[in-house]
């Protein structure tokens, strides 16, 4: 490794830099204004590559690839706009983080249109046009087009800044991100301000897609690939700070850059590949950055945020109506399996509902009454399934012990240490942070191929027994996940959730009357992740097999799907919302081959008509019909 | 004996010293006012009380033990109820709840994770209500209440734990003139009835010239004055900091409306 | 109990949960998953081919008097919704067997389902050496070359041009880390001074290109074995060509010249390239002529890699069949186990020893031709013809598997 080779390599950085920057400011700005977690960042971000690659072969030449560039920003900052007129400015009163599920399903759709439009193939763009060539730096040949892109990024950032320091529209934006009802209040029209900050986060998205058209082909995968990286970029930065996005930017390709330098190195005798650190760097990253400054680099400390949502209502003890329906409930699913003659499915799908269900309430526990937004939840689910999985295969334990002992107690010991860390941070910094584990966890399972068996994980752990019965081992599944929602029900009413829920209300308060608020937080932070565990246990003997999938963020998010359809603001959404979602998708994936645009439909459907969730809005509307019957005629 | 000591607290903010080498007492049973126009460290002075803020020098002493050191929660295990300048109650509970919460801290009875909360402390809960005049709302969710009643029920919670001393920060603040004799009449009938010691900060000079047993007064972080209302009015130095500002009577809190919910 | 069955049946209610039965005069129902959202790229040729395949077969007059129809399912790319849609298509479908799936981890995932449930699986794509011998078990057949089998075609080439400084590049998963563990293993076998100078592992989907191009250069290499597909390789091989990398180095790299990964690349396809693929524009057996003149007449689109591997899929099972003579799993196992057919890449033959077909793959040079990519100098590497030594493959397969 020469100096001539690394520096080289810092400047590769630089041009990654820029990628990575005008991936992530858009989103930066995004959720500075409106606080919407929009998860379709990335859709926006691959619709600008494919409209630029259309652009660029249709058009052809010159124009066509520069004047593609422009148009593709143009275009998605007017699809942009769209979707905040016609879908997110009427949910802006739902519960917090409730607008994620609409652009997850925005995602949903998307990608399906893009295979509609584009096809299925991967469609590399030409190289730009006067940019084709290299040129010598060190005795290396560095492409003229990166070096364009190195200058981009600080480009686009002196023009945010000037735009943000120096217009009256950028000067609105930092008050509302600062204080968005103060900007209300002082007579602007929120309504536009938050379109035009969408149409320019969009458009911002278009840009950095376009750009990346020489660099990369335009596929499919971009929009999911690229979302976890575009909030590294914000979180690390610091919220709503576009420099910070440059310099997380800057540090995060860096580190790969010098990661991919080091290559393969034997330290002390032991040898590390230290390429294989790129896939878990910017999730690295984070987690040390968010420790050590819990704002991010460039964030302030936020003051309490204001949110549009209507504050909750106080839980109640389920009414005798809400409870007989229960009981029902309950009654049929004991005697599926005794239809299973008819129904040999019922107890298949069943199973992966109730294990969906146990696996919403845990994360509802956190989600809800402790007011602490994981991103990576799915860690402790993954971690349950593959303690319990690595008992029977590595331990030799039998399936019970290794259901009820291990699978818990390797959720507990995750979510104990990584819950420490989290709760000592609040709002999207401390969600960013679980989604880190998340992530660091995920990469170390799925590249320790000698103990989790790595990208192909561990197979052959069905259970064993009676239990190898589906019909009892449905029983099984039912009885672990009616105690476990009944457990953390209890909670959420015995003093502790009470306590619980007075610190998401209000830490200070909380403080002031003697409640330890991080405390508070861990032990429901390890209750949560414990009752995950059990699930993911269940789950792997459900299947026979543990996969990294059981970790990924994209189980994560699913998670906050299905506590966000049942309803955020009740203790029995996630009941009702996760086996919603794996039914509609089961459903749906059998019957229409664009069963993603069909689920990401259901999904807005259910958005607009159920703005407070699925069970959410049943509660309120029984409320509302209740307090009408009341009133004199 | 004092209950509350304060001895030459001091707090800089980058250099700028915003309290400075500040020493008063509070006496048991005494109803004493910490005034001073905006920016004299009122604010600061009291979050080093209420332990939000660590005191760069000196100390606050409560019933002779130093507290100055200590976190909110262990300032209010030690006997120091609180209330907010935006009243501040759990949005979510019912009223009731909001004061069963602070009796179960209090109790320590918070790390109990099966029973329901209902029936726990619900006798005492209501005659805490029934002491500020909530008894009859216990069970509305208190995010629904008049900011009148927020503040009411605020003071529940804050007796919850038999305090020694309250620290109430702007405690009429965002209320219409009425509403806010009645809260501080309440709170002196609870000073004399129970032999608690209250610290308030208050901008509306009518409540502490009306109410207050001492006033204490600051400017740009220093102590200026100290004593009954008479001498407190006829003193050049207060009336030189206020006049200079302009802001002896002006009721800056009168233009929050009445009707705000806090966050 | 009858009545308790009776409650069910009618609390439930739900039409579409019922289970249609199987019948033994209907079509014979065979069971088929795949990757189609996740992966539809390599997918949609070959659902074309077997859907091709299923087409002439029932044109045909079927197999043993009887229609095929394929059950047809989407995994979601994910080893748990797979297991859930595998034991769908068996409880409920009542299929009579299961095949597809692309992704490695999902085969393995189908593949332990078949162990447990004693159904037979053929699995039509995914590459893992695992499913035919450390995971190996009695009910699974493959029929794409295994990662093992790809990178041993390679070798004739490799060792001919005797380079002695290897860069290594891979996709980080086990896919890319077991080819090349069988590079260095065959390399080192054959040409014990053979030196691996550098690795680069890169994250799936996300190569950085531009550094990873840069540091196998830095490395000084002779040669470079390649195991980027898709995307990956896209950026790879621009990146490559604009910096100047490949030139006077050799290349090997696996599964570039299938039309899947090769096409996109265009103008970039680097010239003179070791490569496995398929040249299906270049290949002229009047078998696979056939094949291709049906298939563009059928879908008005050239068949991919994808396309002969779904249209043989079909085939091998319906041979199967008729050889077993029933859908009984064990008679089919007992059929596929040495199964021999003509296909359109020659005659293939399912092996007792491991399961695994010897369909074979093409072993030629990239180049440019009209502006897109080609091989050229290829020729076809019989699956069989690669294998290690049967008591090696015996060593790594569970015993029970070959019962």
């Amino acid at each position: 490794m020469t100096i001539d080779a690394l520096l080289f390599q810092a400047l590769n950085g630089l041009a990654s830099a820029s990628s990575l920057f005008l991936i992530g400011v858009g989103l930066s700005i995004i959720f500075g204004v409106s606080r919407i977690v929009n998860m379709a960042h990335g859709s926006l971000y691959m619709l600008g590559i494919y409209i630029a690659y259309s652009c660029a072969t249709h058009i052809g030449g010159a124009f066509g690839f520069w004047g593609g560039i422009v148009i593709s920003t143009l275009l998605v900052a007017a699809i942009g706009a769209m979707i905040e007129i016609v879908l997110l400015r009427r949910i802006y009163r739902a519960p917090e983080l409730f607008q994620l599920l609409a652009t997850f399903a925005v995602v949903l759709v998307v990608s399906d249109l893009t295979l509609w439009i584009w096809g299925n193939e991967d469609l590399l763009g030409p190289r730009a046009p006067g940019m084709t060539g290299a040129v010598e730096i060190l005795g290396r040949r560095m492409p003229t087009y990166d070096i364009f892109m190195m200058f981009v990024g600080p480009a686009v950032l002196l023009v945010l800044y000037w735009l943000l320091a120096r217009t009256r529209f950028g000067r609105l934006i930092r008050a509302a991100t600062q204080d968005r009802e103060m900007v209300g209040a002082l007579g602007v029209d929120q309504a536009r301000l938050f379109t035009l900050v969408f149409a320019l986060g969009a458009g911002l998205a278009g840009l950095g897609g376009a750009l990346q058209l020489p660099r990369e082909p335009a596929n499919l995968a971009i929009d999911l690939n690229l979302i976890g990286d575009a909030f590294v970029v914000v979180v690390v930065g610091g919220m709503g700070s576009i420099t910070g996005a440059y310099l997380a930017a800057l540090i995060i390709a860096e580190i790969k850059a010098l990661c991919i330098a080091l290559g393969a190195q034997t330290i002390f005798g032991v040898s590390f590949n230290f390429s294989r650190l790129t896939l878990v760097a910017e999730f690295l990253v984070m987690a040390v950055v968010l420790i050590v400054r819990p704002y991010g680099l460039m964030g302030r400390a936020q003051g309490l945020i204001r949110t549009l949502a209507i504050p909750e209502e106080p839980v109640r003890a389920a009414d005798a109506m809400t409870k007989g329906l229960a009981g029902i409930v309950l009654a049929v699913l004991v005697v599926m399996p005794l239809a299973s003659a008819y129904w040999p499915y019922a107890t298949v799908l069943g199973i992966d509902m109730l294990i969906a269900a146990l696996f919403a309430t845990s994360l509802h526990f956190i989600k809800g009454p402790g007011g602490m937004h994981s991103f990576g939840h799915a860690a402790y689910f993954g971690l349950g399934a593959y303690g319990a999985g690595l008992a029977v295969k590595a331990g030799g334990l039998s399936t019970m012990p290794a259901l009820l002992v291990v699978a818990p107690l390797a959720a507990f010991a995750g979510a104990a240490l990584f819950g420490w860390f989290c709760v000592r941070l609040s709002g999207v910094y401390l969600a960013m942070l679980t989604l880190a584990f998340g992530q660091i966890v995920w990469s170390i399972v799925y590249q320790w191929e000698t103990f989790t068996g790595g990208s192909n994980g561990v197979v052959g752990v069905w259970p064993q027994g009676l239990l190898a019965d589906r019909s009892i081992y449905y029983w099984l599944v039912l009885a672990l996940t009616v105690s476990g929602v009944m457990f953390l029900r209890t909670v959420i009413f015995a003093p502790f959730g009470l306590g619980l829920r007075a610190v998401r209300d209000n830490p200070l308060r909380a403080a002031a009357i003697g409640l330890d608020v991080r405390r508070i937080q861990w032990i429901a932070f390890i209750l949560a992740g414990t009752v995950c565990g059990v699930a993911g246990g269940l789950y792997a003997f459900a299947k026979g097999s543990i996969s990294p999938e059981t970790i990924h963020v994209g189980r994560s998010i699913d998670g906050i799907v299905m506590v966000l359809l049942g309803g955020l603001q009740t203790v029995s959404g996630p009941v009702i919302g996760g086996p919603l979602f794996t039914l509609l998708q089961d459903t749906l994936i059998r019957q229409v081959s664009y069963w993603r645009a069909a689920l990401g439909i259901v999904i807005l459907i259910i958005v607009l008509v159920f703005p407070q969730g699925v069970v959410g809005s049943i509660a309120h509307w029984r409320q509302w019909l209740a307090e009408r019957a009341r009133r004199p005629a | 004996m004092s209950v509350l000591e304060v001895a030459g607290l001091a707090k800089s903010f980058g250099g700028v010293k915003a309290v400075d080498g500040v020493t008063f007492n509070v006496e048991r049973g005494e109803f004493l006012a910490l005034i001073g126009p905006n920016g004299a460290g009122k604010s600061t002075c009291f979050n080093m009380i209420n332990g939000q803020l660590t005191p760069d020098a000196g100390d606050v002493r409560l019933d002779g033990r130093s507290i100055a050191r200590l976190s909110p929660r262990q300032i209010w295990s030690a006997g120091v109820g609180r209330t907010f300048q935006i009243a501040a109650t759990f949005a979510s509970f019912t009223v009731i709840e909001n004061v069963q919460m602070a009796l179960l801290s209090h109790r320590g009875e918070v790390y109990r994770f099966v029973g329901g909360v209902g029936p726990r402390h619900r006798e005492e809960a209501i005659a805490l209500l029934d002491r500020v005049g909530m008894a009859d709302q216990s069970y509305r969710s208190s995010r629904e209440l008049a900011y009148g009643d927020v503040k009411r029920l605020e003071l529940a919670i804050a007796l919850a734990n038999d305090p020694k001393l309250l620290l109430m920060d702007e405690p009429t603040a965002g209320m219409a003139t009425k509403e806010r004799n009645e809260l501080i009449a309440l709170v002196k009938r609870l000073v004399v009835e129970h032999g608690i010691s209250v610290l308030f900060t208050e901008h509306s000079m009518d409540v502490v010239f009306t109410f207050a047993d001492r006033i204490v007064v600051l400017a740009r972080g220093r102590l200026i004055a100290e004593g009954d209302a008479a001498s407190i009015r006829a003193n050049k130095d207060v009336q030189a900091v206020y006049l200079g500002t302009g802001k002896v009577f002006e009721r800056k809190g009168a233009a929050r409306p009445s009707g705000a919910q806090a966050p | 109990m009858q009545w308790l069955k009776s409650v069910a049946v009618a609390a439930l209610g739900l039409g579409w949960i019922g289970s249609t039965g199987a019948d033994a005069q209907g079509p014979i129902k065979i069971g088929e998953m795949n990757s189609y959202k996740s992966q539809p790229a390599f997918l949609e040729p070959y659902r074309r081919g077997w859907q091709m395949a299923i087409e002439e077969i029932n044109a045909k007059g079927g197999v043993l008097g009887r229609q095929l129809e394929v059950i047809s399912r989407d995994d979601n790319a994910n080893p748990g919704d797979a297991v859930r849609v595998a034991e769908e298509l068996v409880t409920r479908e009542g299929v009579a067997l299961i095949s597809g799936t692309f992704l490695s981890h999902i085969g393995l995932a189908v593949t332990d389902f078949a162990k447990q449930k004693k159904v037979l699986f053929v699995a039509a794509e995914p590459l893992t050496d695992k499913i035919t011998w450390e995971n190996g078990n009695r009910y699974t057949f493959r029929l794409r070359t295994s990662t093992y089998m790809q990178v041993a075609m390679l070798m004739p080439d490799t060792l001919a041009a005797k380079k002695k400084r290897w860069a290594l590049v891979y996709p980080n998963f086990e896919y890319g880390q077991s080819a090349v563990a069988a590079f260095k293993k065959l390399l080192k076998e054959k040409q014990p001074d053979a030196e691996f100078v550098t690795e680069q592992a890169t994250p799936l989907g996300k190569v950085d290109a531009g550094a990873v191009v840069q540091a196998l250069a830095d490395a000084k290499p002779d040669g470079i074995f390649n195991v980027l597909f898709g995307t990956d390789l896209a950026r790879f091989a621009r990146e490559g060509n604009t910096r100047g990398i490949f030139k006077d180095r050799t290349v090997v790299s696996l599964l570039s010249g299938e039309p899947e990964y090769l096409d996109p690349l265009k103008e970039d396809t680097p010239e003179g390239w070791i490569v496995t693929g398929y040249p299906w524009d270049e290949i002229d057996t009047p078998a696979h002529k056939a094949f291709v003149a049906a298939y563009q007449k059928r879908w008005n689109d050239y068949p991919r890699l994808g396309s002969p591997v779904g249209y043989i899929t079909m085939q091998s099972i319906a041979e199967a069949i008729k050889k077993a003579g029933s859908t009984d799993t064990e008679k089919m196992i007992a059929a596929f186990r040495g199964l021999k057919i003509d296909t359109s890449f020659g005659p293939i033959e399912y092996r007792k020893q491991d399961h695994q077909a010897t369909m074979g793959a093409y072993v030629g040079k990239t180049t440019l031709k009209g502006g897109k990519g080609t091989m050229k100098d290829f020729r076809y590497v019989d699956g069989g013809s690669i294998q290690p030594a049967d008591g090696e493959v015996a060593k790594m397969r569970p015993k029970e598997a070959n019962e």
